[in-house]
Parts: structure tokens; sequence; C-alpha cells
């Protein structure tokens, strides 16, 4: 059985279906707002980063359409965030299973981006009212957006796959990656806008696959004035194919270490 | 030989070693500042086992905690990866070891079974259509929308039970399910052991401590001591063989400073065994004079753990001549017990006495032990061989 046939088999969709809801209930158990939570999360990230950045500092005034911009580059990164956390969780929190049940072990990689994916989904419903309270022109290009989700989920489950993995023999891990997340999150362009970086630092930046996958996206959904990784190389190849390229070999390596590794997990845990 | 195609699972050469960190290093740091080799433990966990079990074979495995009967049934479901040999299995293969894995106790009885049922890998369009059917097995339909930490154990075992009997595969691994749940619920499972029996298709590799039970549903057994297989065949020879294993372990010569023990010593008791037969319990012993003694008494008494008494005999009240013994006269006692005796401990304790009865030659309390593991289940002290009968008055 090759592999696409292996994961369309009834039972491990059902298996991750199941591995999703349970999760997406148990995360609002017992909290009166249940799962508004996890749109107020970001939202009051939005509501403070908004006041700082158009009112203090004044360095979102200069962007058409500031408060949908920078909420959607939020929601990005929050997916982002959120997906590899759970993700790098996925094996060691599922320990019970893995010691005792010999199912698949990818599906259970795959289910925390998935529960991480409903999320986004609903935030993203937040963002379109945002854009339509904000008067954001809704242009025939919105419908190139779901590829650079598509991209995203991928690079999600490169990192996850390789954090779970690790995360099963070295526990640092965990110190390690939150401390990488915040670096990241300033690496990228989520809160300032490309417009002020310095052009020779601009192409650093721009090998970020986040950066590319951002800034594209905001690039086709609020306004056609972001700067995108290809204006920055001034190359279709170079400002998408490089942090694709980054992307299929940092998956193509995870994969392979996961599908190494994970044999062995059962004993490790 | 068999025909290939008959076989099941099939076990060749297999070994299993763990390898046990000294010092287990789960942190980048420490495996930065130990950066020499780490040393291990070699745990042998399995060595060199060899089976062929048939299709719709009741496969049974005994052994003592920590004997690898798990390590073997994590390495048939392919849960763990053998260190060298081979095992293959024909056939789909219920993946589970331990029931109700996953259950998680924020979610309800309902929910459970969703997540249980694709752990174990039925489709949720499967379960659905069971679901009634795992509810009424139950009997836990007023609970199926309560929180599963409102459960008592029992409660949780019954449920996990009912979802994993659903996993219609041809090989089930079943780990120590009698274990948990009432009696009621445990005739239950039984009744679906014989149902499975009855099928077959179907194999099933169960792993238990409950000699009753092997006795009654195994085909072949096998019998795992410190990594090996030291007993193979019917269910009544291995069953034997593992009482025997505690058996050895009681105490055969206790010191002199032991409370347990007592008595001037002139005769000694040794090699006390308890041996477990369908219809009786043998317990024999070796007595050896040390002086010149005439009919001394040699005698038994079992008590269960609670310390009921419940039966005792000795030569004096069975007539039984001893005569005069001289120095370094060894000889047997031996005496037959219907095995009345319900499932349980029990202990046996040992004496040789003067022949007047009142002072002792060697008297040993807890000299041996044994376990007795039946079908029947009573609430009373002991078995009995009774007839009921009913008649219709006219």
């Amino acid at each position: 059985m090759n592999a696409t046939a292996r994961f369309f088999k009834p039972s491990n969709r059902s298996l991750l279906r199941e591995l999703v809801s349970s999760d997406f209930k148990l995360r609002y158990q017992g909290s009166v707002l249940g799962y508004l939570w996890s749109l107020l999360r970001p939202l009051m990230l939005f509501g403070v980063l908004y006041i700082v950045f158009t009112k203090v500092v004044k360095l979102g005034n200069d962007i058409p359409h500031y408060p949908s911009y920078l909420l959607l580059g939020l929601v990005l990164w929050t997916f982002f965030a959120e997906a590899t956390t759970s993700g790098m969780n996925a094996i060691t929190g599922r320990g019970d299973m893995v010691r005792k049940v010999s199912v698949p072990k990818y599906i259970i990689v795959l289910s925390t981006t998935v529960s991480a994916l409903v999320n986004f989904c609903l935030n993203l419903a937040v963002v379109a009212i945002f854009m339509v309270l904000g008067h954001v022109a809704f242009r025939a290009n919105l419908l190139l957006v779901p590829l650079f989700i598509g991209e995203l989920i991928l690079l999600c489950l490169a990192v996850s796959f390789l954090l779970s993995t690790l995360f099963v023999k070295f526990r640092d891990i965990g110190h390690i990656w939150e401390v990488i997340l915040q670096i990241l999150f300033y690496a990228t362009p989520i809160i300032y806008a490309m417009q002020r970086v310095p052009v020779h630092i601009r192409k650093i930046i721009s090998l970020n696959p986040l950066t590319q996958i951002i800034q594209d996206t905001r690039s086709v959904a609020i306004t056609p004035d972001t700067i995108t990784t290809k204006q920055v190389f001034g190359s279709q190849l170079i400002g998408r194919g490089l942090p694709l390229l980054i992307i299929i070999i940092l998956g193509t390596l995870s994969a392979w270490y996961f599908r190494r590794s994970s044999k062995k997990f059962a004993e490790e845990l | 030989m068999i025909p290939k195609n008959d076989i099941a699972v099939s076990v060749e050469n297999l070994s299993k070693v763990f390898k046990l960190p000294h010092e287990r290093k789960n942190s980048l740091k420490e495996w930065a500042i130990h950066f020499k080799q780490p040393t291990y433990e070699r745990l042998q966990a399995l060595s060199s086992i060899n089976i062929e079990i048939k299709r719709g074979e009741f496969f049974g495995v005994v052994g003592r905690n920590g004997s690898g009967k798990s390590t073997l049934l994590k390495i048939i479901g392919g849960i763990y990866q053998p260190t060298h040999g081979r095992v293959q299995v024909n056939g789909t293969l219920t993946p589970f070891i331990e029931l109700g894995i996953g259950f998680n106790p924020e979610l309800t009885g309902r929910e459970n079974v969703f997540l249980n049922g694709a752990i174990l890998g039925l489709t949720r369009k499967e379960i659905k259509s069971k679901y009634d059917e795992i509810v009424t097995f139950t009997e836990l339909e007023k609970f199926m929308d309560q929180k599963l930490k409102n459960y008592s154990s029992g409660m949780q075992v019954r449920l996990a039970f009912a979802i994993a009997i659903q996993a219609h595969n041809d090989i089930l691994l079943i780990d120590e399910v009698l274990a948990v749940g009432d009696a009621a619920f445990q005739r239950k499972c039984y009744e679906i052991f014989k149902e499975i029996k009855t099928q077959a298709d179907k194999t099933v590799i169960f792993i238990s401590h409950d000699m009753g039970a092997v006795k009654d549903f195994c085909d072949r057994v096998i019998l795992i001591e410190n990594s090996k297989i030291i007993s193979e065949g019917s269910a009544d020879k291995v069953a034997n063989d593992y009482i025997e294993l505690f058996n050895k372990d009681a105490p055969a010569q206790p010191n002199k400073r032991d409370k347990n023990r007592w008595g001037d010593f002139k005769a000694t008791i040794s090699g006390v065994r308890a041996i477990i037969n369908k219809t009786t319990v043998d317990v024999s012993y070796t007595v050896e004079a040390h002086s010149d003694i005439a009919n001394p008494i040699f005698g038994l008494i079992i008590k269960d753990l609670d310390n009921h008494h419940i039966f005792d005999s000795n030569t004096k009240w069975k007539n039984v001549k001893t005569g005069k013994l001289s120095k370094g006269d060894k000889l047997l006692f031996s005496c037959q017990i219907p095995n009345v005796f319900k499932n349980g401990r029990y202990r046996v304790s040992v004496a040789a006495a003067h022949a007047d009865g009142y002072g002792f030659h060697d008297w040993q309390d807890n000299a041996a032990k044994f376990n007795v593991s039946r079908s029947e289940i009573t609430a009373g002290l002991v078995v009995l061989e009774d007839v009921i009968t009913i008649t219709t008055e006219r």
C-alpha cells in the first residue's frame, strides 16, 4: 500500500478525526467562554500592538489598512506558533497510546496541526470581519490565499515532525523552541512593515519562509503595497522558490528522521 | 510440519534486549556535559523464543511479573522492535495490549467510546453501528453522557472491554483483563471468550495470572521465566509448572532464630511442597531424625490469608503408625487433600510433634504456600461437590 492510500484508509481518517475532536473538546473544557478564548488571545495581542504602533510609535500609519494587515500577520503567526508547539508535544503527550497500541504515529503529529488549523480558520473569519469593517477592497487575487496557507501548513508539519522526534530524546527542546519562536517573531515582518527595514537586511529576512508566506498573503488579501519577497529579490524564482525549497528540504529531512526514529518511540518514552 | 497458511503467528529465535542508561540523559545539557559514551545496563527481556501459533488456537502465556510476557506481546503487536529474530503475523491483529487506551477522564463515556474505538482501528461508521451493542453489553446506559472521571474503575473496565471485543480482527492479544470487574462481569467476559473459542478463524494470545481461566480456555500454554520459555504444552501441565515456581520460593530451611519455627529439633522437617492438581492438593515433606525418637506425630494446617483455619490433619488422627526412628532416619510425609479450596492464596504450616502431642520436635509456620484459581466463584469458605436438583411437585 503506498503512502497516500494508507493515509486515506478509513480507520486512519477516523483516528485523525477523533484525536482532533477530543483535543478540541478538552481544550475548552470547563471554561465559560469556550472556544472564544482562541479568538480572544490573538485579538488582545492585536489590540495592544495596534495601539502601540499607531498611537505611540506610529510605525503602522503609512501602511494602508494597517489593522487588517497587522491582524492577518498575527493570525498567521499564531497558527505557526500553536501548530509547532503542540506538534512538538504530540508524541510525548500521547505517550500512553504510543507505548501500548501500534497506531500510525504520524497521525498523532498530523492531528496537532489539524487542531491548530481549526482554530486558525476561526481566526481567519475574524480577519475577514475586520477587512469588511476596514473597507479593504476584495480582489480576485484573494483566491490565491489558500495556496499560501497550504504552504504554511507544509512548513508547520515539517517543523512538527522534526520537533516531536527531537523532543522524545531531549526534553529541553521545549525551552529552546520557545526562545526560537520569540526570535522568529521579531525576525519576521509581522508588526513592522518591510518598508522600514534597511534594504540590505531585507534579503536576509526574506529567506525565512514565514516572511514569504505572510507577505504574499497580505499582498493578495489586503494591499498590493506589501513588499513581498519576490520584490525583495526581484525574481519570482528566488523570492518564492527559495523559501519553498527550504520547506521541502526541511520536510524531507524531518519526515525521514521521524520515520527512522518512530519505531523506537515506544521504548524511549 | 504444519502448513504455512495455518500458522497465525510465528516467532523465530526472538530476543529482546533493553538498554537502560544508567543515568538517563534527557536533556541536551547533560548530553553535552557527559560527552563520552553513556553506560548502559543491558536487560535481557526475552532470549531465543520460538513459537508457532496455529490459526484458531487459544494460546496462553503465563509467567511471573517481569518475566517478559508483556514484552513478547508488545513485539508481536508491533509496538516494540525485536533485537534479534523474526516475528511473522498472518492476518489482521488487534493492536491493543491494555484496555481503555486513550481514555480521557474529562470526556464523556460516549466520546471515549469513539476515541478508544478509533485508536483500536475502527472507523467512525463501524463504531456508530456497534454503539448500541457496546452500551448494552456494559449495562451503563444511564452513564454514557457522564464524564469518565465519575465512573468507578470497574465500570471503566467494562466499557473498555466492550469496545475491545468489537475490534474484529483475526488475532487478538489480551493481557490481564479479568483482574478487575465484579463476579457478574467476569462471567460475561468468560462467555465472550467461550464464543471466541468456538470461532475457528480467531486466534487469541492470552496473558493471565488466573490459572483457572488459563485451564478453561487455552489449548496450549507457554511458561516464561527469566526471559526464556521453561515449559510448554497443555494448560494443565503448564499451570502446574507455574504454581511450582512459587512453591520453590517457599522457605525450605528457615534458620533457628526464625519466629515461625520452633521445637527441640530432634527431628526436622524440610522440603515442604504443596502441589495443586485438578481434584487434589498434595502436601509433602521430608522428616529427618537427629536422635532416637518414638512414635512422633506428623501433621499440617492449612490457613487462608485471613487466617481462617480451613483444614488440618495428622498421623495420630488418621491412625498412621510412625514407630521408632533412629538417628539419621529419613522419611517422606505426604497428605492428599481433596481440592475444595476456593480462589485465593493459602499457607501451609507443618509440624513434627512428640508422641503425647504436647511438645514439638519441629513446628514451621507458613512453610509453604499455594494459590488456587478456579472458575467457580463462591462467598463461602470452600467449594464442595454439591448436587442441586429441582423437581416439580404435583
